[in-house]
């Protein structure tokens, strides 16, 4: 029997369900209409289980797993949305909300922010923790978008579109921990760097932080739904 | 021995402000201040972030009349992007402008000043508010509720929020207008229409009653500053400021927004937050002026539109000369919503305002702009610097509040003198010295940039500086 063929069975959330080995907790999931939040994740991207929003229970284990990371069992029992988990969640979104300057009402993305939609999901009325309020910088020095720092979440979608889709890899990380920061090419401006303008990064981005030159508020909905199918006609040639 | 009043918070405003009234050792009024007393900084945090966010950022300074700032905003980036608006883009601004100037007169008109003017100056301090004149008078409460509702609707209509829309951006707005909608506008205007002959007339039989009133409340001469189109009518979006004397004559004309600091300064005194603009070539009190319904009024020659063109020549009979006490911003603002709603309707009436050419795009093109408009309470005007990259260097914005303000001072200490004799004052004296600063509907959060709600407070202070008394409302 290859590997392809397969099958494991497995319960989640009191519901039994099928699932072909190999097949992330998470896409099984979704394949049977069982939401899991998830932030970092997107579809057409490899996972990096950064954000942990996506973190299940597993019966038997005292350790969550990253549901976009962690591959289906034969026999497995996972819990998809229990208190712990949700009270997880809401800490992990407070946590974003008070790391950067997260201002829903003027921000380019308000009304259709996936930061925004989670907090409004997982019930989060509050932010219980000090703002941090960092003085970043605005990156406006591109011809066509804008990278604002403030409203970054380091979900780092742009750092994998640009390297797995476009093949720029212009997007990478510096620092470390909350001192992190999305740079261009050898940290140097956007408008400098070599830049293919294909404004890919813009799409996939969840929040505000990357945004089209002179677009506001309801003005700017993103389709980062492309993804798939670019990678699907990329396969078929 | 000297004392102080204290008016604190002062009420029915839009912001926080309170009123100190100073008499002598006879008890007789020495000096008397409105001070505004809340800080915020839209100016110093606009600092850094991309130029074409501003509207939207400056929007939120005021949920009265974000339109105006919206506006004033865009215009100054596209002074920056140096573009030229589509034809459909104004005009559909300038009838989003015209629609806040509406529902904003009529809350001035109808939930704040209306108590006053219908129930009375002394009348029972608990009933008197909206809910007062709602149960007093029905029909004319629901009259000023459904004003209201006009222009805020012809707002969500267009930029589908009442409030904060984010539809006007820097090269026009985000969406043309559709069929439907304008439909929908043109059926509400009937109404509208009715409402506001309902409180002219109203007002008219009344307005003879305050004569003692219209006497003291800010009622001496000053330069007016309004815009004005080239026919000499009047206009609240385009156009160019005139300033003119207490003659009536024209001191200087065609001043566009890029002139604008050229000939304005804006002084500051210790007692307030909001800074006092002064037209610079007379200095400082000297060449104080007053924007809004009144200075409009008293400036342009016609209104342009058949009803408001009548209304406007009985306006202009008020006083010989020019129209000088702030009492009557009441009539003027009634004036003022009749020509927005005739306006709303010769714009509609235009089959172009349907086109779906609605917005111009450009980059960084010049590094400083400027923009003004009309807010319902006078001129407002927004000044923005960037760097090539389009991020906000700088910003100043000149708000109608901070151009009132020297004479809603003069017009607090003129009701002050008049009203308090021997230190002796009742809680109605109190309310007429509020409803001076009333008749200028002044912003206190636009006039300060700044945070907060609306109450106001009156202390009397004794000439050794100790607190004699106080009346606080919150």
């Amino acid at each position: 029997m290859s590997v392809e063929t397969d099958v494991k069975t497995l319960v989640i959330d009191e519901q039994e369900v099928s699932a072909r080995a190999g097949q992330t907790i998470l896409e099984v999931a979704r394949e049977n209409d069982i939401n899991i939040p998830t932030l970092c994740h997107l579809e057409g991207l490899s996972d990096v289980g950064a954000c942990r929003l996506c973190l299940v229970e597993i019966k038997g284990s005292n350790k969550l797993l990253p549901a976009c990371l962690a591959t289906v069992q034969e026999g497995m029992e996972v819990s998809t949305n229990t208190e712990r988990l949700q009270k997880h969640r809401r800490t992990i979104l407070e946590l974003l909300f008070a790391e950067r300057n997260h201002i829903c009402s003027v921000c380019v993305s308000n009304g259709h922010c996936e930061l925004q939609t989670l907090g409004q999901e997982q019930g989060l009325t509050h932010i219980r923790l000090p703002y941090r309020n960092p003085e970043l910088n605005v990156d406006a020095s591109h011809e066509r978008f804008t990278l604002d720092h403030n409203r970054c979440i380091l979900c780092t979608r742009c750092v994998r579109v640009c390297s797995e889709i476009e093949g720029a890899h212009i997007w990478d990380v510096m620092g470390r921990g909350i001192n992190s920061l999305i740079i261009s090419d050898l940290h140097q401006d956007w408008g400098s760097s070599a830049c293919t303008r294909c404004g890919k990064c813009v799409q996939v981005c969840p929040t505000g932080a990357l945004f089209d030159k002179s677009k506001i508020g309801s003005d700017h909905p993103k389709y980062p739904e492309f993804l798939p199918y670019l990678n699907l006609m990329r396969e078929a040639q | 021995m000297s004392q102080t009043i204290t008016i604190d918070p002062v009420t029915r405003l839009e912001g926080h402000g309170k009123i100190t009234i100073q008499l002598n050792g006879q008890g007789e009024v020495e000096d008397a201040h409105f001070h505004v007393t809340q800080v915020r900084g839209f100016e110093r945090f606009s600092e850094g972030r991309p130029f074409y966010e501003m509207p939207s950022l400056m929007a939120r300074i005021c949920g009265i009349c974000p339109v105006s700032h919206l506006i004033a905003s865009a215009k100054a980036c596209e002074a920056i992007m140096s573009v030229r608006i589509p034809h459909t883009a104004a005009q559909l601004r300038r009838m989003m402008n015209l629609a806040q100037m509406v529902q904003s007169h009529a809350l001035s008109f109808f939930y704040l000043a209306s108590p006053d003017l219908l129930l009375g100056m002394e009348s029972d301090p608990k009933v008197r508010n909206i809910l007062g004149v709602a149960a007093a008078k029905p029909e004319l409460g629901r009259g000023g509720v459904a004003l209201r509702r006009f222009g805020q609707s012809i707002i969500e209509l267009l930029g589908e929020k009442r409030v904060h829309p984010g539809w006007v951006v820097p090269g026009g707005v985000t969406e043309p207008l559709s069929t439907e909608k304008r439909d929908k506008i043109l059926a509400m205007i009937p109404e509208a229409y009715a409402n506001i002959a309902l409180a002219l007339g109203a007002y008219k039989k009344i307005a003879d009653t305050f004569k003692a009133e219209i006497a003291v409340f800010a009622n001496f001469p000053s330069n007016y500053m309004s815009l004005i189109n080239e026919d000499e009518s009047i206009e609240f979006t385009d156009g160019a400021l005139r300033l003119i004397d207490a003659k009536g004559s024209t001191v200087e004309d065609g001043i566009t927004a890029t002139r604008y600091t050229e000939v304005i300064g804006e002084a500051v005194e210790p007692y307030s937050y909001t800074k006092f603009a002064y037209y610079k070539p007379l200095g400082y009190p000297e060449g104080s002026y007053r924007v809004g319904p009144l200075a409009r009024l008293n400036i342009v020659k016609k209104m342009g539109t058949p009803k408001a063109e009548k209304e406007l020549a009985e306006f202009k009979q008020l006083a010989p000369g020019l129209v000088e006490s702030s009492f009557h911003y009441h009539h003027a603002r009634l004036v003022e919503m009749l020509y927005g709603v005739e306006r709303i309707e010769e714009i509609l009436a235009d089959s172009r305002i349907l086109d779906k050419h609605v917005r111009a795009t450009a980059g960084v093109n010049r590094l400083e702009g400027a923009g003004q408009a009309e807010a319902p309470r006078g001129v407002l005007h927004h000044h923005y610097k960037v760097d090539e990259n389009g991020k906000m260097t700088w910003a100043n914005l000149v708000i109608a509040t901070g151009q009132n303000n020297k004479a809603m001072n003069l017009g607090v200490l003129q009701a002050a003198k008049h009203y308090i004799k021997n230190g002796k004052f009742t809680e109605g004296i109190l309310n007429r010295v509020e409803a001076v600063v009333r008749t200028f509907d002044p912003c206190l959060s636009c006039s300060t940039h700044a945070f907060g709600q609306m109450p106001l407070a009156i202390t009397l202070v004794s000439a050794e500086g100790e607190e004699l008394d106080k009346v606080v409302r919150g």
